[in-house]
């Protein structure tokens, strides 16, 4: 109905490449409804102003591109920390990969097995947030993986979470496609922190949906991958509830396209959420942040902060908005995009947007870019620095005001140590 | 063991010359102090030595302890061992001021083959000395030079010198934005690291300072120039009279 040629053949091509899993149980109409958004929708296309500045064609075909497997890093990221880990090959549940899910204040189900169980929760709650996130911007990519997910996990958190839950994406196929689909419900009062790890697949399309209830906490926070040359989609929809909080953080370094989509929704007064980002890439390295926060309740505060640091050719974009709607007064909004280009060939592309319809609010907004900033580089040199080392440091400092969005030490000591790796790798 | 013969060195993108011939030396052991008027030349002499970018030398020399300065980088200046206290103290968030103070402390050693100072000894100098300076273990902790004061900057930069040993020291407008007890604390510092094989050149607006670091020999500099030379008396000369006579005396 109504689309254009182009994307009708583009979103028919995609979606004959699919099927629905056999055995989806009560998320099957949930699908169905999905795949009707798909049609209707369109998936994106290089018109589409959403995607003015990241070419959607490689997230959208029909077969991914391959990715070649990069043998697993040494030290992998948040190794140091105790933590219960849920294994993902190639975007496939590895039981026998996996620790034992059972852990005090938490419900852990596969969703290939919930589907066939009664979890009323998650009934509410799956291809639910992504649905009402679909307004007033269009995500088809997030309704597809609600239609075709073929695995993810369900989370609900009762309790205070002692140990954090690590979701471990192994990547061991070139041309592994992967759509996962988790669930999590955050009750009241209860906290509880998951870690992503890894590249997943060599194309990643994942959704998180996130229900924190009145006084819940959710920390999240996640690297993806290093140095893959995969692609990567990923959604998160969060709802608040209040006196909630909701914070996010996501380290990306390489890969060759990442389009990261977080939409929050604050229902409950005196919510929290904080999304932060720290990036770092060269040459056909493209990073896409898009944030779409909604203030619907007094007296809730919410920050955007998202670091880049790009060169040789990489590109960086950020999209980022606060929605405050009419009666949502007292809103706190902060929002930061900033990229720091290491040369002449890097791009850095941002859309920073307020939409207020309160009056007693206070929202500001920055975006920047720039280059190393010589005096502090002098400083350091003169100090007996070498260049590059100095260079280095630099680089961490820019990032830093991202990296102090996490709130554990620890988790912020892997992400430094991995950005410092990083570093030392590319070396020039 | 700092010798500066004849320097001319022009602003690189204006190509405006602001050193015009500057000759002096400063021996090891002796504490000689740079004063001028505003212009005169006094940072851009810091800059040029220390080898920030934005200047090109156009004529001249400098060697420290007889090596040539300006055809090395800025940490293998460093490495040399020369030392620039700044007049503004460069922030940096997210890098920690003991993580920044011993890698230039290791960097350093190891620029000049030496064994790196391991973790527990640069621990324990570092208390050590800060404490002397009162700098506070909180303020070691904190990232570079973030949320110090003007005087903490200062003392800061002095805690720098001490760790870093340097052969000859420059200090460039020190006392800008210090209270008088600040002052002294810094001075005190300064005074600690008088040595018979240390040389200091402390370039200053203010004779004031001039009272706490006591100096050997006071130049004046004017219009890119050292114009004038004298003993301690010749900076409370310009105290009384400031820089017009000399100025007019030497024209």
């Amino acid at each position: 109905m109504g689309l254009p040629q182009a994307k009708l053949t583009a979103t028919e091509a995609r979606l004959a490449s699919l099927a629905m899993p056999v055995q989806a149980g009560w998320t099957r109409p949930l699908r169905e409804a999905a795949l009707t958004r798909v049609q209707d929708l369109g998936l994106p296309g290089r018109r589409d102003e959403y995607w003015r500045f990241t070419r959607p064609d490689e997230l959208i075909s029909a077969a991914p591109v391959p990715a070649a497997v990069l043998p697993p890093a040494e030290n992998a990221t948040f190794e140091d920390i105790d933590r219960l880990r849920l294994v993902f090959v190639d975007g496939v549940f590895d039981p026998e990969a996996s620790d034992d899910p059972a852990l005090a204040g938490l419900e852990i189900t596969r969703l290939a097995e919930a589907e066939a169980q009664d979890i009323p929760w998650a009934a509410d709650l799956y291809g639910v947030l992504e649905s009402r996130g679909q307004s007033p911007v269009p995500r088809p990519l997030a309704a597809l993986n609600t239609a075709f997910a073929t695995d993810g996990v369900l989370i609900r958190a009762t309790g205070k979470v002692e140990k954090p839950v690590n979701l471990v994406y192994r990547h061991c196929d070139e041309t592994s496609d992967a759509i996962l689909h988790h669930l999590i419900r955050v009750e009241p009062g209860a906290d509880l922190t998951v870690l992503e790890t890894g590249p997943a697949a060599a194309r990643f399309n994942k959704v998180m949906e996130v229900d924190v209830a009145d006084g819940g906490a959710f920390h999240h926070v996640r690297s993806q991958g290093r140095d893959h040359d995969r692609r990567a989609a990923t959604h998160i929809f969060a709802r608040l509830g209040e006196e909630s909080i909701f914070k996010s953080f996501t380290l990306t370094m390489n890969g060759a396209m990442t389009r990261n989509e977080v939409v929050i929704e604050l229902t409950g007064d005196e919510g929290v959420a904080h999304v932060a980002g720290a990036c770092m890439g060269d040459g056909s390295f493209h990073h896409d942040d898009t944030v779409f926060i909604t203030h619907d309740a007094v007296n809730c505060e919410s920050r955007q902060v998202f670091k880049k640091v790009l060169r040789k050719g990489a590109t960086g974009v950020f999209q980022g908005k606060i929605l405050v709607k009419e009666g949502a007064q007292k809103t706190d909004g902060y929002q930061i995009s900033q990229s720091l280009l290491l040369d002449e060939e890097a791009n850095f592309l941002a859309k920073p947007e307020l939409e207020i319809y309160a009056d007693d609010v206070a929202c500001s907004h920055g975006s920047t870019s720039g280059a190393i900033d010589e005096d502090a580089l002098f400083y350091l040199r003169s100090r007996g620095v070498p260049k590059a080392e100095a260079q280095d440091m630099m680089v961490l400092s820019f990032l830093a005001e991202a990296i102090e969005e996490i709130e554990s030490q620890a988790v912020r000591d892997e992400v430094v140590a991995s950005l410092a790796a990083w570093l030392e790798r590319h070396r020039r | 063991m700092l010798e500066i013969k004849n320097l001319h060195a022009s602003l690189e993108e204006e190509g405006k010359e602001i050193l015009k011939g500057v000759n002096l030396t400063v021996e090891a052991g002796k504490v000689h102090a740079i004063m001028g008027p505003n212009g005169s030349g006094k940072s851009t002499l810091s800059y040029v030595l220390s080898g920030k970018g934005g200047y090109e030398v156009t004529d001249g020399s400098a060697t420290l302890a007889g090596v040539d300065l300006l055809s090395m980088e800025a940490e293998e200046r460093a490495a040399a061992g020369l030392f620039l206290a700044f007049q503004y103290p460069v922030e940096i968030p997210g890098v920690g001021n003991m993580t920044f103070l011993r890698t230039a402390v290791n960097a350093q050693r190891k620029a000049r083959g030496e064994e790196e100072m391991d973790a527990a000894t640069f621990l324990k100098e570092v208390r050590a000395k800060a404490k002397d300076l009162k700098i506070d273990a909180e303020m070691l902790k904190r990232p570079v030079n973030m949320g110090f004061s003007g005087g903490e900057k200062k003392r800061n930069e002095i805690l720098q010198m001490a760790m870093l040993e340097p052969k000859m020291c420059i200090l460039d407008e020190t006392d800008s934005g210090l209270d008088v007890d600040a002052m002294k604390l810094v001075a005190d510092g300064v005074n600690a690291l008088r040595s018979p094989d240390r040389g200091f050149l402390v370039i200053t607006h203010y004779q004031r300072l001039l009272d706490h670091i006591v100096p050997d020999v006071v130049h004046i500099m004017a219009r890119g120039q050292i114009i004038k030379t004298g003993g301690p008396d010749l900076a409370l000369e310009v105290e009384r009279n400031g820089y017009a006579d000399i100025l007019a005396e030497v024209a």
